[in-house]
Order: structure tokens, then sequence, then C-alpha cells
């Protein structure tokens, strides 16, 4: 049926190309913005789109973390470079975690039948809905008084390695219901223990799942922003924290913060065209096959 | 032999160990223990065991408070009014897309970036596109004559519209990409038994795809419903929940209510109140697939049975 009407009319062109203006516009207007000297922002006369573009926001915004010194720059600002490091520690240390912690735990909840399994797995599922604002209370009590991990990396890891582990957990076993149990079997036969199958034998396998089960665990811990205001202190802030608290000033530089977000958004927007597949494959795992 | 049975009795307790730890300690033992503060009166700087218990009264004073039933009703208005535009928008989208096209997949990918960035940064660009004088909405209504311009930020209805217009560009795409998944995923005999008969374009839409398709996409309505209900970073950087209580949903109250006002068990209380909506959302989810999963088995019991 699809085949048949090859043609399709002008409005259909027209209607997807006022999609992509749609969804793509806004990012791109932040784009232009943060190359825009605060200036030429309140200058009525000067076009959204076209004006003589200047790399000086950034340069402002990652003052301590290049190479030379910025001409324009009189005092800089160390609270964003920090930052950046922060939010890539935390990301990538708390997306390895839950991706290993996750994914052996998918496993034994797929191949293996044992006691509290079925609690265990409904739990999973039930914790997928908590939303960051009700862990909000308690996570403050807890790790300022009972862990003692408040202003710590590690505390905020811990923190989005819970959050994020149902939604792991959940989705990999989707994947690895499809590994062929023969292959494992195999493995066994060979003298392979129980680690060994699952490390060499069902992990490289699996890949696809671990992709974007990655992107959805560090898409979270990346631009997370009310944990991670609540826990952290000015030293391990993240990004997000550091936008917030730099908006809520009356006067707003917008080049300099659109260039701020702009080095945020970077990295989901480049996995995001690295590897739409896995993504559109780990929304609709849930959703589509129920 | 089934690996099962031939692997260490306690294999999958070792796999599951670390998993457990960490949801025990960091998820499911902060949830008991926002319970418990949920009857305190408690302060930020006193330890949990300081704080005197209240009983019900953080209950009774949410009941009570206006600004709570404010909020309260906001978050429903939200969730409802987004869900709906998003579902319709997005199916309808769907609906006239589901051919083949050349670049479907370039088109997916322009789509998700929108849910790919970070709220904050969501709530950035919007704010900027709002400002009364440099946002790109205003400038051209400017340009078009119209000097007053729209008070996006500044008006409790058209703050509240604000937000609802960058949650729907957000949010959009994903009731799009589910239900063009869905659709494609249709039994093609079904359709073109329909063909045959003769059947309109309107027809198939209504009477074949859309019923088809509507156990996938009231999971997506769930799914996104729940979401709809931990909004919280583009409304905080948007309007911070301004102009009045207009855009205040719950996670922002619960945020403003633990980080400005320093009651932490009143906060903890509203939280319990936010927890046990959703948990009714997802248990409704979780028993609306149980049905449907049984009754696909009952179908197939009897097309069995029809069939031999």
């Amino acid at each position: 049926m699809a085949l048949k009407n090859e043609k399709q009319n002008p409005a259909f062109y027209a209607l997807i190309a006022a999609l992509i203006v749609m969804s793509v516009g806004p990012i791109v207007l932040m784009l232009a913005t943060s190359f825009k000297t605060n200036v030429d922002v309140y200058d009525a006369s000067v076009s959204a789109f076209f004006f003589a573009p200047t790399i000086a926001n950034y340069e402002t915004v990652l003052c301590n973390v290049l190479w030379y010194e910025p001409a324009h720059v009189d005092y800089c600002n160390p609270t964003f470079g920090r930052a950046l490091g922060n939010s890539i520690v935390v990301a990538l240390v708390s997306t390895g975690l839950t991706l290993v912690i996750g994914c052996m735990a998918a496993y034994a909840l797929v191949r293996f039948k044992f006691m509290g399994r079925g609690t265990v797995s409904m739990t999973t599922l039930l914790m997928r809905m908590v939303p960051p604002a009700v862990l909000l209370v308690p996570v403050f009590g807890i790790w300022t008084f009972q862990y003692h991990l408040d202003g710590t990396r590690l505390g905020i890891i811990l923190v989005y390695t819970a959050m994020n582990l149902p939604f792991v957990i959940w989705i990999l076993q989707s994947f690895i219901v499809q590994v062929p149990i023969q292959l494992e079997e195999a493995a066994r036969m060979d003298g392979a223990n129980p680690m060994q199958v699952f490390f060499l034998v069902v992990m490289p396998i699996i890949k696809p799942g671990l992709a974007a089960a990655a992107i959805f665990t560090f898409r979270i811990a990346w631009n997370e922003f009310l944990l991670a205001n609540a826990l952290l202190d000015r030293n391990t802030r993240t990004v997000p924290v550091t936008i917030v608290n730099s908006i809520t000033e009356y006067d707003i530089n917008w080049g300099v913060i659109m260039a701020t977000g702009m080095l945020l958004a970077i990295p989901p927007v480049i996995f995001t065209f690295v590897a739409s597949k896995q993504i559109i494959t780990g929304m609709t795992a849930g959703a589509v096959k129920g | 032999m089934s690996i099962a049975t031939r692997a260490n009795r306690l294999t999958p307790y070792i796999f599951m160990a670390p998993a457990v730890v960490v949801l025990v300690f960091a998820l499911l033992y902060p949830i008991g223990y926002m319970i418990y503060a949920s009857f305190l009166d408690w302060s930020p700087s006193q330890r949990i065991g300081e704080a005197e218990f209240i009983g019900f009264r953080n209950y009774i004073n949410l009941a009570g408070d206006a600004a709570f039933r404010e909020s309260f009703w906001v978050t429903i208005k939200f969730a409802a009014i987004v869900v709906t535009l998003e579902m319709v928008i997005g199916v309808g989208l769907a609906l006239l897309l589901d051919r083949n096209i050349k670049g479907m997949s370039v088109l997916r990918t322009i789509f998700i970036l929108p849910m790919m960035i970070a709220p904050i940064v969501v709530g950035l660009m919007w704010r900027y596109m709002y400002h009364p004088t440099v946002g790109i909405f205003n400038r051209t209504l400017k340009g078009m004559g119209f000097e007053e311009g729209i008070p996006w930020l500044s008006d409790g209805t058209w703050a509240f519209a604000a937000v609802v217009i960058a949650d729907v560009w957000q949010w959009t795409p994903f009731i799009f990409i589910l239900s063009l998944a869905a659709m494609q995923s249709l039994p093609r005999s079904a359709l073109e038994a329909a063909d045959i008969d003769g059947a309109t374009e309107m027809q198939k839409i209504w009477m074949i795809k859309l019923p088809l398709m509507m156990p996938v996409l009231i999971v997506t309505l769930l799914l996104r419903l729940i979401d709809a209900f931990k909004v919280l970073e583009v409304i905080l950087v948007l309007t911070n929940g301004g102009p009045g209580l207009s855009t205040e949903i719950l996670a922002l109250r619960i945020f403003r209510t633990a980080q400005e006002f320093q009651e932490l068990g009143e906060a903890a209380a509203m939280s319990n109140v936010l927890l046990i909506l959703l948990m009714v959302l997802t248990i409704g989810m979780f028993i609306y697939n149980k049905l449907q999963e049984a009754r696909a088995a009952a179908m197939r019991a009897k097309a069995n049975a029809t069939g031999s």
C-alpha cells in the first residue's frame, strides 16, 4: 500500500519542512545567540541569525581551561570550567557503574530462577516512576547526617546509579532474553564459569542494548539538576547547577549563558546523531513490546 | 541440561547483590525515610532524631493549605493538557507520516534532539525566546505591528501557556516515535483486506489502525503522564512557578518548600502525595498490561480451538 504512492504531494513536504524548523529552530537560535555579543542581543536592529559572530562568550565561559588568556576577560571565573570537569566525572562514572551492576542483575533475572525473583522484578518496575523531587528530602537528610557523603562526587554518583538502575535493568532484560542460550551452554561446556560466560559471551552480544542503556543513563546523570543542587557544594557542583545559579541574577548576559547551555547540550546532541537507532530502540522497547 | 541447573546455586545471588545493595541503600531506604519524615516537624539544621514527631499534622496542614491545593490543581491541569495535546499531535503526525519516505531515519534523529537536551537548557532557550523585548516571539510580533507584544512570562495565563508550549515542543516527538513504531508493526494483512474491501483512508485510520494500536497508545499515554508529573527543571528556569502560583507544579513546590522555606517535614508529606499519585498510575499501567496479555492469550487459545 505504502509502495503505491511513491509520489507525495508538495503539502506533505511542506509539513515535514515545518516540523524540522519547529524542532530544530530553538536549538539553532541558541547556537546562534551563543556567538553573539550582549550588545547585539539587545539591539533590535541586529537579526537573530545574521550578525558578526564572536567566540568571546565561549572564551569567557572556558577561561580557566583555555591554553591562552583571552584578551577581553578581565576576571576569570573558574566556576564553569570546574563544573564541567565535575559533570564529566559524575556522568561517566555513574554510567559505567550503572551499566555493569544493572547488566548483571538483568542477567540474573532473565536466566536464573531464584527465591525473591518476582519481588525484585516487581520492585524494579515500580521504582522506575520515582521522580527526583520525591528523593530530594530523604537523600538530603541521609547523605548529610548518616552517610556523610554530602558535597562529594561519590555521593551524587551513588544517587544517580540508584536512580538509573531500575530502567537499565528493565531495558537490558529485553535484550538478554534474545541471546541464544545455546551459546552460553557451549561456553559452559568449554569450561567457562558463570562470570566468564557473562562477561565474555553475553556482554558482547547485547552491545546495542548496552549502548541504548548507556545513553539514557548518561543523559540523566549529565542533565540532572535538583539532587545535584541539594547535595553538592561549590567545589563539586555540576554544570546544570551553575547554570541555574547564574540565571537567578536579574541582569542576564544571554550570550554567555547560551554558550554555557550549548556546552551542556553538546554531548547529548552528539550521542543523538551517532546512536539515534539505539535510542529509538531503547524508547520503543518498553511501550511497543509491552 | 540447562545452565540454571548446572550453575552454582549462589550464582544468581552474586549477580543480583550489587544492584540490590545500591537499590536498598540509595533508593528504598530513602523512600522509607521520607515516609517517616513526613510525620516530623523537621528543619535542615536538625538531625532527623531531634525532629519532633507530630503525627499527621503535616498532612492536615497540607489539606488546609490553599497554596498547596492550588499547586496540586496546577499539576493535574498541566499534566492533562500537555498529555492530551502531545497525544493528539504526536499520533496525528504519525498517521500523516506513515509512508515510505526517504530520510525517515534522519527525520527521527532530528525529532529526538529536544528530548535529549538537558531540561535546564530547554528552559533556558525558551526563556530567551519568550523574553519581553529581545525574545524572538515578541520581536516578530513587533515587526508585524503589535507593539505591545505578549506578556509571555509575566501574566499568569500566558505563563501557563508558555510552559505548556515548551513541554509540547520537547515531548511530542516521544509520542510520535512510539506511535510510528507501533503503526509500522501493524499486521499488513488487515490493511490489505481493508484495501480490497474498498475502505477509504479515513475508515482505515478509525476502524483499523487506531483500534489495533490502542494497547501501545495507552501504555505510551501512561508513560508520558507519569513523566509529566515529574517535570520540574523547565518550569523552574522559565517561571520559577510564577507569576503568583500560576505555574507552580507539585515537584517545584516540593523543591521550594525544602530549599527556600526549609520545611523538610512538609516537603516530605508533599513528596508522599506525589508518590502515591504516581504509584496509582504505574500500578494502573501494570494491571492494564497484564489484562492485555491475558486477553491476547485467551484469544490465541480460542483461535487454536476453532482452528483445529
